[in-house]
């Protein structure tokens, strides 16, 4: 079982690598976008590996289903876009704020103490990772195998659902009030620019 | 040799599944029969899908006739049953055309990438008791992150093509199917949270009385939402008939033709069973240990019946409409349904955070009046704007064309 799990990592790591490079290397600007959508797939693939389902999912709804769409959208609203993408003279800032993003990431990667979850917590992640949209009750963590009233509580607390409702209601809401003042100063900017 | 399924594995619970890994597990290595049971399954998957868009095309077309008081469809075969297999015949000898100046790598991919999501969506679905393929924890949501790539490959259609009609097709499909997508998440989110889990075996197990029952309003709004974006009438404004063009796949033809057909017909037949999943209790009927598939069979028939029925009753709407009654119609219904939902479960669940089967009934008639209610108010709205509004041609704002001025 392990073979094909690797099997599936590789042939993951090559789809996401050659489409992100296609990305940055194709001309046509619409085949790049369809080509981002992969990359989003394949690391979807990539959180299905690490069993968390719920990411995966997520991931394609977003990325895939919402933020792709909206770059073709906009792609196909753009004007002589079938000429290509044209050269420009962006390409050293273009190199080099990625690598240094790069550099960054791989020191934050190398330098995070990764510790295993311990085997009793991971029935919770899973719990947490799963429940996430419906409050985690007593009943389904119950059936989730959590027997004693404090392994309850504990699970609980660890439900993204709960934290995000609970301890992190007012960073969530305000994220979601800018996102809704965005949307309104778009519609405004695009309606004032029409008429 | 005899190869373990570990019991946490999602393809675990189905039946099917062990039975052909055990039996290829005997003779063959653990990880070969893995794959070899996984591909038995997605045949039998895409089997169901692609003869389920056969019958289906049939059923339509018969029951068309009936409703327009004509015969339909009867020559070959009993009943014409065998029409379906003439129309594939039809189209596997037509030419098959690509046109100039397409973009041909993502024009030949689209049939694929069309039909792809409906297969990879019946992998959650339980036909009966512990039969779906992956028994995962977050159906609901998988289905609906599946159901989205559609979107992509429409966008595809008609970029390829090279062709403005196509394009409009394709910008207008897409403008329909992401506004109709916000009521139907969030009528799916009320059955979410009545079931306590986002699985669709323990959706159905919640539904001791179907859920189309317990949230009529929550029903409603995803039938509706479903016609539209299965670009079925009366929200077919993108390809239909009395329209200049076909819509996005107006330059396809032959093979590629009949599997975008598919697509729609099978996507009729997956959406009804997601829909006889969610609100009709799916497999949960008398003596379902044995006859689970025949009443999910049963329930998905009259789901599709449905979705024909609407086709056959209802005038279509004009692109314009079908945006008013997704935003100013079927956005604030779903609303309601959630918040009605919401303050039910919130007030009625017990200690344990459990609804029993007397709560559902509770919430049933609560959910009843307001269905009716919601209804009849929003629907006068709409309806009043629509009359009293004078309009004029320059509002009419189509996606993807530019406003048309008139002077």
């Amino acid at each position: 079982m392990l073979a094909i799990q690797d099997l599936a990592f590789w042939v993951l790591s090559v789809v996401a690598i050659v489409a992100a490079l296609g990305v940055v290397l194709v001309r046509d600007l619409f085949r790049a976008a369809l080509l981002l959508a992969v990359v989003f797939i394949a690391v979807a693939g990539f959180f299905v590996l690490l069993s968390a389902e719920f990411l995966a999912v997520v991931q394609v709804l977003i990325y895939v289903g919402a933020i792709s769409v909206l770059f073709i959208f906009g792609i196909m609203l753009t004007r002589n876009v079938r000429e290509g993408n044209l050269p420009n003279h962006l390409q050293i800032p273009a190199v080099l704020f990625p690598a240094l993003l790069l550099v960054g990431m791989v020191i934050a990667a190398v330098a995070t103490d990764w510790r295993p979850i311990p085997e009793a917590a991971t029935d919770m992640v899973e719990l947490a990772q799963t429940q996430s949209v419906t409050v985690l009750t007593e009943g389904a963590l119950e059936s989730g195998g959590f027997d004693s009233s404090q392994a309850r509580e504990e699970a609980r607390q660890s439900g993204l659902a709960d934290l995000l409702i609970g301890r992190y209601v007012l960073p969530f809401e305000a994220v979601s009030l800018l996102l809704l003042a965005a949307l309104i100063g778009g519609l405004a900017l695009a309606r004032s620019r029409g008429s | 040799m005899s190869c373990q399924l570990a019991a946490d594995n999602v393809l675990y619970a189905n039946g099917l599944y062990r039975l052909v890994y055990d039996l290829v597990g005997t003779i063959l290595p653990c990880w070969l029969s893995y794959v070899i049971a996984g591909l038995v399954m997605i045949f039998v998957l895409v089997n169901a899908v692609l003869l389920g868009a056969a019958v289906i095309t049939w059923a339509e077309r018969r029951l068309l006739g009936r409703f327009q008081n004509r015969v339909g469809p009867n020559r070959w075969g009993p009943f014409g049953l065998f029409q379906p297999l003439a129309d594939l015949l039809k189209l596997l000898t037509k030419e098959d055309l690509t046109p100039d100046g397409a973009d041909k790598p993502v024009f030949a991919l689209v049939p694929i990438l069309m039909v792809a999501p409906l297969v990879m969506m019946t992998a959650v679905i339980p036909f009966a008791e512990n039969t779906s393929l992956a028994a995962l924890n977050v159906g609901v949501l998988y289905i609906l992150a599946v159901s989205s790539i559609t979107s992509i490959a429409i966008f595809m259609a008609g970029w390829s093509s090279n062709n403005r009609y196509a394009m409009f097709g394709a910008a207008r499909s897409v403008a329909v199917l992401i506004s109709y997508e916000v009521p139907v998440v969030l009528s799916l989110l009320g059955v979410v949270m009545v079931a306590a889990s986002m699985s669709l075996g323990s959706i159905v197990e919640a539904q001791v009385l179907p859920f189309f029952l317990v949230q009529p309003l929550a029903f409603f709004v995803f039938m509706a939402g479903m016609s539209a974006e299965l670009n079925r009438s009366p929200f077919d404004v993108a390809e239909a008939e009395s329209e200049i063009i076909a819509g996005y796949h107006t330059e396809y033809s032959g093979v590629k033709f009949a599997l975008i057909q598919a697509a729609e017909f099978g996507g009729v037949g997956v959406v009804s069973a997601i829909a006889a999943t969610l609100f009709l209790g799916g497999w949960s009927g008398p003596w379902s240990e044995y006859l689970g598939w025949l009443w999910f069979l049963i329930k998905t028939g009259a789901i599709v019946f449905l979705f024909i029925w609407f086709r056959a009753t209802y005038p279509r709407l004009r692109i314009d409409q079908i945006m008013a009654v997704s935003w100013k119609f079927l956005l604030p219904l779903s609303l309601v349904n959630l918040a009605a939902v919401t303050l039910e479960v919130f007030l009625l669940r017990g200690p344990e955070g459990v609804l029993t089967t007397g709560d559902l009934g509770i919430m049933a008639v609560i959910n009843v009046v307001v269905t009716v209610v919601a209804i009849w108010v929003f629907g006068n709205l709409i309806r009043d704007r629509v009359k009293f509004q004078a309009r004029q041609p320059s509002d009419v704002v189509v996606p993807g064309v530019t406003t048309i001025e008139v002077h």
